[in-house]
């Protein structure tokens, strides 16, 4: 057994260790042993590899070298682990999505440096003797590729989910065509490098991909965010195993394979519940064209007042509070987490109801329910809950628009038509938390704030939750 | 302020617009209740009774408020002092004569039949807790005077078969008087131009028998309306099948504001079976049936009884009694905001609007029309299902060609592919259907954990920048540096957070 097979050994392990971490979390009783799972495998896949680092010709200075760059990057990502509101998660995800894809862009610019840039050293030599020369190339461009788009995308998701860029999505004319040429001269470059690899075309394609990583999600508006932190997430992954193939490391073509999947998986569940194929989001521009053409007179909305909503709330047998993004902003979940815990006790049944588009990431309303610790077990998806509203006395509609709009199920012509949507019309009572009579994301007006059996109650949703616990 | 009880003075009327127990509940919201003496009499209800619950027996026409069902007589009106309330069933929509006369004295009057049908109104909707009682009533009526059995029966003395009853009008009087005769043991069948009331008398149990026309109506107002021509034409051809069959019919039908819509014929009540009950509830208004006669109950010359009566919730007195003084409260309750015992009319608010006829002697009806938007039924969903399951079909045959060039795709590229490069992409396809697999079996609730695991397993790019560093010249290595960094942010943040996260998932 030398180091090398060792190595190899280690890596097997660990990926096997990393699909154990992934299937830990599909249940709550097993998530903590995924997330330690995938923390093993991690040591084991790093031990290995300094290992074998220092087994090859690695010198005191770059041993040092590494250790100093593991060493800050662990507490920089430990403080921000520790620090992070539960609610700025999608905007941490999006960042550190944006580190594997920078990291891939600099693991497939050393691979040109080490091999492409230097066409008479051993390692060019031993691929050309195999004939693999130009795969490598195709696959340094490949990864650099990926990473940017990962990496430039990322950061506009970022500045989006954080408010430091507008979530108005851009509409450059001909945007389709931008896309489509970019990937078409991506596809040029990459036959030209591997027939001749110069470094200004390396150069050429990384800023085509940060070009066309930035203007992908810059066009994508803010309430398609789900669909596009877990796209990067995929992105990211596919980006690790680009890297993989160029380095020849099955362990990175596995874990990329996973997370790449992974990412497209969430994708296609975010799409599927808005009733929309990936390339339409990714097209961007939703919403848009339903602008100001909707005069239709839904007739009067009725407002309510917190401590009529208390006695409300009081009276009822069944609860079911539909939790949006706005919830999120507000920062009401605790207020909600308290309410819930005062109805439980006057024996009143309370659930949630999560529509799988809710907030800025999947799963983001679990996360802040979980926090405010609201226990998980009345926290219940759309397809498990949609069947009972018409049997639930009160429900509490959050911060939520789009997700409860009876139009999506009612009127053919609506833009959202066809999105499955949780159907809180069907309850004896409707209360909505909102700031205003503004439409959602989709732009689309919602007939069910004008339903005989809806009140709106005006405000911000913490403020108004605290009045009704105050009129308990 | 002062509730007066009024005794009714129209010698048919039973009813009384409180009870003993509602008079508590008035209490409660801070009024005092004056009595008149006897005026729950004939619903059973005894003097005593009233005084118990804390009422004052005495004169109700020096009140504040009075509660009243039928308007009283223009001399007992004169009584009322000024700026009195008076609270009952006036009827505004057809008696013109009586608005007229109410609108001439200095007095604020409120019809409780004017309840706008909203959901938060219904519980001062006394049409409805009437129209329960009247359809049950006339069941029992009609039960009374059919000389058979309502259920079926195998006896030692011969078969029974059950009776069969048309109930025409599926509102709350209709759905009631389905309830009662299918609790009978009746075989239950009921008609009404709304095709979305078909569910409510599947529920009660009873069989919708629709009719085949173009214009199915879709209510905006809660009520029935007017129907055209050609639905006119086939519902009729449907009564007259169903009257040849059926043993009772109970009609319903009421257009607000209308004469009762003409259902069943001479012709058709001439087709029935000897010994068939006929109820007209909508006798008052001029009828359903071609022959009844409001009040009475009579006899064709085939044998065909039609009853007429009009005063069908009142011949369960203490029940409607208490149902009404219910609606009553309930009104109460909505005007006494502070609960202080203190009248509040609120004209902004669409319910109290509606039921003014006048205020402070002025008058103020006809109030604006309230829209109520009554979900329209989704229109021929089976039309619906059929392109849904073709696009099912659609789908896979969409997947199939993708799946196919995806194969095709991998397969040249694996064929051609170097040796090293094979077991490489070996590996990939198959991660790509183990991720998929295990990502899919994902609890929803911890998709958020799982985008940052993924994360920090995404990290094991830093693999890669290990294994360059120290190879090549600085600027390899200062690379590689900066993408150790940041995969090592992401190893760390990534796996830390999401332990943070875990944490926080609690059971109840």
């Amino acid at each position: 057994m030398t180091i090398e097979t060792a190595a190899q050994a280690a890596y097997l392990v660990a990926a096997l260790l990393f699909i154990l971490a992934l299937a830990g979390l599909s249940r709550h009783e097993t998530a903590r042993f995924g997330n330690l799972f995938g923390i093993l495998g991690m040591t084991l896949a790093l031990v290995a590899t300094v290992a074998l680092a220092v087994d090859g010709d690695l010198s005191g200075t770059g041993l040092v070298l590494l250790l100093v760059a593991i060493g800050i990057g662990a507490t920089i990502g430990l403080y921000r682990a520790g620090k992070v509101e539960m609610t700025g998660m999608p905007e941490l995800i999006a960042l550190l999505h944006s580190f594997v894809g920078l990291a891939a862009v600099l693991v497939g610019w050393n691979g040109y440096l080490h091999v492409e840039a230097d066409p008479d050293g051993v390692e060019a030599a031993a691929l050309e003797a195999q004939g693999l020369l130009g795969i490598h190339s195709a696959e340094v461009f490949i990864g650099v590729f990926i990473g940017a788009v990962t990496f430039t995308g990322s950061i506009v998701a970022f500045l989006k989910l954080s408010a430091r860029m507008k979530s108005r999505p851009l509409t450059l004319p001909g945007k389709n065509l931008l896309n489509l040429g970019a990937l078409g001269a991506f596809v040029v470059l990459t036959v030209w490098f591997v027939i001749d690899p110069h470094l200004w075309l390396l150069l050429a394609v990384t800023a085509i991909a940060l070009l066309l990583g930035w203007h992908l999600v810059a066009s994508i508006g803010g309430g398609d965010m789900p669909v596009v932190v877990s796209m990067l997430n995929s992105y990211s992954g596919w980006a690790a195993a680009a890297s993989g193939f160029l380095l020849s490391n099955d362990l990175l073509i596995v874990t990329g394979a996973l997370v790449g999947s992974s990412g497209a998986y969430l994708s296609y569940i975010m799409c599927k519940a808005m009733n929309r194929s990936f390339i339409s989001v990714i097209a961007g521009g939703f919403g848009i064209e339903a602008g100001p053409a909707d005069d239709t007179d839904y007739g009067e909305h009725r407002e309510i007042q917190a401590d009529a909503v208390a006695k409300l709330l009081a009276s009822a047998e069944s609860v079911i509070i539909t939790p949006g993004y706005g919830m999120a902003v507000a920062q009401a979940q605790y207020g909600v987490a308290e309410l819930t815990r005062k109805l439980r006790e006057k024996g009143v049944a309370v659930r949630f109801g999560i529509h799988p588009v809710a907030g800025r990431l999947p799963g983001h309303m679990n996360v802040l329910l979980a926090e405010a610790k609201v226990p998980y077990d009345v926290v219940l998806e759309m397809d498990e809950i949609n069947e009972d509203f018409a049997r639930t006395s009160v429900v509490l509609v959050i911060g939520a628009n789009d997700t409860v709009n009876p139009a999506a199920t009612e009127d053919p012509g609506s833009p959202i038509a066809g999105m499955p949507v949780l159907k809180v019309w069907e309850a004896a009572e409707v209360i909505i938390f909102k700031r205003s009579m503004a439409s959602g994301y989709a732009g689309v007006q919602n007939p069910l704030f004008f339903r005989e059996n809806s009140a709106m109650l005006f405000g911000d949703a913490k403020d108004r939750v605290n009045d009704i616990l105050r009129a308990f | 302020m002062i509730i007066g009880v009024l005794g009714e003075s129209s010698p048919g009327e039973k009813r009384v617009a409180a009870t003993p127990a509602t008079v508590g509940q008035l209490l409660k919201l801070g009024y005092d209740v004056v009595v008149e003496p006897g005026a729950g009499r004939r619903a059973s209800f005894s003097d005593e009774a009233y005084a118990d619950a804390g009422a004052t027996l005495g004169d109700p026409y020096q009140a504040d408020i009075i509660f009243t069902i039928n308007a009283p007589e223009p001399a007992r009106l004169d009584r009322l002092k000024t700026g009195a309330t008076l609270i009952g069933v006036f009827n505004p929509r057809l008696d013109e004569k009586l608005v007229e006369d109410l609108a001439r004295r200095p007095i604020t009057v409120l019809s409780m039949d004017a309840v706008p049908r909203i959901s938060r109104a219904q519980s001062l909707d006394v049409l409805s807790s009437m129209a329960n009682i009247a359809g049950y009533r006339a069941v029992i009526e009609a039960a009374h005077a059919f000389g058979r059995f309502f259920t079926g029966q195998v006896t030692a003395a011969g078969k029974v078969p059950p009776a069969k009853v048309l109930v025409a009008g599926v509102g709350v009087a209709g759905l009631a008087a389905i309830g009662s005769a299918g609790s009978l043991g009746a075989i239950v069948r009921a008609t009404d131009p709304r095709p979305e009331v078909a569910d409510q008398v599947k529920s009660l149990g009873g069989e919708y028998l629709a009719v085949q026309a173009a214009d199915v109506e879709v209510s905006a107002s809660g009520y029935a309306k007017e129907m055209s021509d050609d639905y006119n034409e086939r519902a009729a051809r449907l009564y007259a099948e169903q009257c040849a069959d059926v043993d009772i019919i109970i009609t319903t039908a009421l257009i607000p504001g209308r004469p009762a819509p003409r259902l069943i014929t001479e012709q058709m009540v001439a087709s029935m079976k000897s010994g068939s009950v006929i109820v007209d509830m909508a006798a008052a208004n001029g009828g359903n049936v071609e022959g009844a006669v409001a009040g009475e109950a009579i006899t064709t010359p085939n044998g065909v009884t039609i009853i007429g009566y009009t005063d069908l919730a009142g011949r369960l007195p203490a029940q409607a009694s208490q149902l009404y003084g219910t609606n009553l409260v309930n009104l109460m309750k909505l005007m006494t905001p502070e609960g202080d015992g203190r009248l509040a009319l609120d004209f902004e608010d669409v319910v109290q609007r509606s039921i003014t006829v006048v205020r402070e002697g002025e008058l103020t009806w006809p109030p604006p029309p309230v829209s109520v938007s009554a979900a329209p039924a989704p229109v021929a969903p089976a039309a619906v299902a059929a392109p849904q399951a073709a696009e099912k079909k659609s789908a896979v045959r969409r997947d199939l060609p993708l799946v196919g060039a995806g194969a095709a795709v991998l397969f040249v590229l694996t064929a051609l592919a170097p040796e090293a490069l094979r077991g490489h992409l070996t590996v990939f396809a198959l991660a790509i259907v183990i991720g998929y697999y295990v990502i899919g079996h994902v609890h929803h609730a911890l998709h958020t954990p799982l985008m940052s695991v993924t994360n920090a397993i995404s990290g094991i790019i830093v693999v890669g920048a290990l294994l360059q560093l120290g190879h090549g010249g600085a600027v390899v290595t200062a690379l590689s540096f900066i993408a150790i960094l940041l995969a090592s942010i992401n190893v760390f943040g990534g796996f830390a957070v999401t332990r943070r996260m875990l944490a926080m998932f609690t059971r109840s």
